[in-house]
């Protein structure tokens, strides 16, 4: 029976940037996902001693007890202008930043914006799962409209709250950024594309062609009040259909 | 020069590697003076005008993070914006350099020189048990001299350092030795002092993580024991302060900055009319020179701190010398400059008048 667990016959490895820390996050929890194929991404393109990545303030503000490479924690919604600091003076280096949507969507507005207007050569992931899952489920700019969350008991009012905001849409309108798309990882085929995307938009921010912004459509299982099985079923059902997946842009 | 032109020369100098900043008067020619000088084709500093102040300490906080020398300047509502993440710069133990060059307030206030930001200088200027190290020039030659002092002591205890001017030593013109050029420093050579902590790319070491944060209250105690211990050994190691004719004196004029120039007009006015009084300058606001200048109350009949504020370092001269002689403070607000007269005319009643300026005499 042991004889078969050989090399030859491995048919998955967890990924060596992936450090053994046991991740926080709850069952069903996109952050974990997206954590794994960055992992691999970065040890398929080699890169794990020059990468630098900034966590946000957020549930994957941990994301540095698991991938083994430089981490720096920014302020909540500064990871873009802190990447604009470690990039401009270490152009050498692959510089990630990771942030949810109430991190870049709401309170890092601007730096977001102005990022990727100036064009900086980073690679920005945006985990867009309409809350703040963190602070315990409140409503985030991106939250859909009718959508119940700690702040939005009787569900999101247009009238009250405004519109679920479109941000890669806003993103790719910008000349600086030059591959903008979305992705989400719910199924074995999302996640494959969602891998791929990752891997061609660090390629191409540090081959200088600007910013590179890869949306994910994401599951907060405890913030939505869903099992992890019925959060991907609503977020195929009810996200995509606003968030639609695909390239928006890629030049 | 003028005392901003002459931050942007000195920073050029002194081998800084990064400017992000803001405009704001009165320090809008820190940064104008960097774009004219060029410095990314002779040195490689980087110099970049970002979209707000918040975002500009953001920049410089991903840039010491790396382990680079990173500065920025402002004025007073640009400095209360970068708050949050001056705490942030204490709490991961970066250094870096923040240059306030300070206006009058509260609010949009005055563009008018102040020194209303002591407080916020040296008491926080954001959230947590944290201290900037606070350098405060009182000539055009002092501002370019502590933007490499700054950095030096900055990087000695990985911490966020300050030099707090005001617009009159920002705008003021004055002749200024500058200092030869230092080369930026080489990636190798910065390793060796930056190595065990700055985000460089993890080869050939494990990796290293700059962050303020840790849930583990013990943890956390303990590291907040150790900030203190910094700041104690601070206290101990970098009290920089200037004395004028204290020697004999009976009563002292304490001013810094701009407060201290004309204090020391105000001195030799009184010393003409036969007042034995001596001008003490706190060159660092924090650390405070508390001991040294406790050390002269056994000689004094009282203390006349001037400032550009209601009322702001005599808390620490307060805190220095008790409750064991007079103390007042005289001030003025709104851009007003004291005249040397007025300092002069303070000393000669050391009390209440017109409610500019009031006598302490200890807690009853
Ligand atoms: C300046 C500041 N304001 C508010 C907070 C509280 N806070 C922490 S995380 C968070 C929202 C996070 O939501 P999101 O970015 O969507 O991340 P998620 O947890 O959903 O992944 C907020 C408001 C903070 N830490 N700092
Ligand atoms: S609260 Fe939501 S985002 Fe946070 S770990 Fe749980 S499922 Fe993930
Ligand atoms: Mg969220």
């Amino acid at each position: 029976m042991l004889e078969i667990i050989a090399p030859e016959n491995l048919a998955y490895a967890k990924s060596k940037v992936l450090t053994d820390a046991p991740m926080h996050y709850c069952p069903g929890c996109s952050h974990g996902t997206v954590h794994k194929i960055l992992a691999e991404v970065i040890e398929d393109l080699d890169i794990q001693d020059k990468t630098v990545g900034i966590t946000p303030v957020g549930c994957a503000v941990l994301l540095y007890s698991y991938l083994d490479i430089d981490w720096v924690e920014a302020a909540h919604g500064r990871a873009p202008a802190v990447a604009t600091g470690i990039k401009r003076t270490n152009p050498g280096l692959h510089v990630l930043a990771y942030q949810g949507d109430g991190d870049l969507a709401a309170i890092g507005t601007g730096e977001i914006i102005h990022a990727c207007n100036r064009g900086e050569n980073i690679s920005v992931i945006f985990i867009n799962n309409g809350i703040y899952g963190m602070t315990g489920g409140q409503m985030a700019p991106t939250t859909l409209i009718g959508m119940k969350t700690a702040t939005t008991p009787q569900g999101r009012q247009v009238d009250i709250n405004g519109y679920p905001f479109k941000v890669s849409e806003i993103i790719a309108l910008l000349p600086g950024a030059s591959y903008v798309t979305r992705q989400a990882v719910h199924t074995p085929a999302a996640v494959r594309q969602a891998k791929k995307a990752l891997k061609k938009a660090i390629e191409k921010a540090y081959a200088g062609k600007g910013t590179s912004f890869v949306e994910v459509v994401a599951t907060c299982s405890s913030g939505w009040k869903l099992s992890p099985t019925e959060a991907n079923r609503w977020m195929a059902e009810n996200m995509l259909p606003f968030y639609p997946l695909g390239d928006l842009k890629d030049s | 020069m003028k005392g901003n032109e002459v931050i942007a020369e000195a920073a050029v100098r002194c081998g800084c590697d990064a400017y992000f900043g803001y405009p704001i008067t009165p320090q809008s020619e820190v940064m104008e003076t960097l774009m004219a000088l060029r410095p990314w084709e002779t040195t490689g500093m980087v110099v970049l005008q970002a979209e707000s102040e918040v975002a500009s300490i953001n920049m410089v906080y991903g840039a010491a993070s790396t382990g680079k020398r990173a500065m920025t300047s402002s004025s007073s509502p640009g400095i209360s914006l970068m708050a949050e993440t001056l705490s942030y710069l204490a709490g991961a133990e970066l250094p870096c350099l923040v240059v306030n060059v300070s206006r009058g307030g509260p609010g949009l206030g005055t563009i008018q020189p102040s020194q209303a930001d002591y407080f916020m200088a040296t008491k926080g200027g954001g959230h947590g048990d944290f201290h900037l190290i606070v350098l405060a020039p009182s000539s055009v030659q002092e501002m370019h001299d502590f933007v490499s002092l700054a950095f030096d002591l900055a990087f000695k205890y990985r911490n966020p350092a300050m030099i707090l001017a005001d617009g009159v030593i920002g705008q003021m013109m004055e002749k200024v030795e500058l200092r030869d050029q230092r080369p930026r420093r080489a990636r190798e050579e910065a390793l060796k002092d930056v190595g065990s902590w700055a985000t460089t790319g993890k080869a050939g070491r494990a990796r290293n993580i700059v962050t303020s944060l840790d849930l583990d209250p013990a943890r956390h105690e303990k590291f907040n024991q150790k900030l203190q211990a910094k700041y104690a050994e601070i206290r101990e190691k970098e009290v920089r302060y200037e004395e004028l004719l204290c020697g004999d004196a009976e009563y002292l004029i304490a001013a810094y900055g701009i407060s201290a120039r004309i204090g020391q007009k105000a001195v030799e006015l009184l010393r003409a009319e036969g007042v034995k009084v001596g001008l003490f300058r706190p060159i660092t606001l924090f650390p405070f020179p508390a001991k040294q200048l406790a050390a002269r109350a056994g000689q004094l009949k009282g203390i006349l701190c001037v400032e550009l504020s209601a009322g702001q370092m005599i808390e620490d001269v307060l805190l220095a010398v008790g409750n064991t002689l007079p103390v007042a403070h005289f001030g003025r607000n709104g851009g007003i400059i004291h005249s040397p007269n007025e300092v002069v005319e303070a000393m000669r009643e050391l009390r209440v008048k017109n409610g500019l300026y009031y006598t302490w005499t200890g807690f009853a």
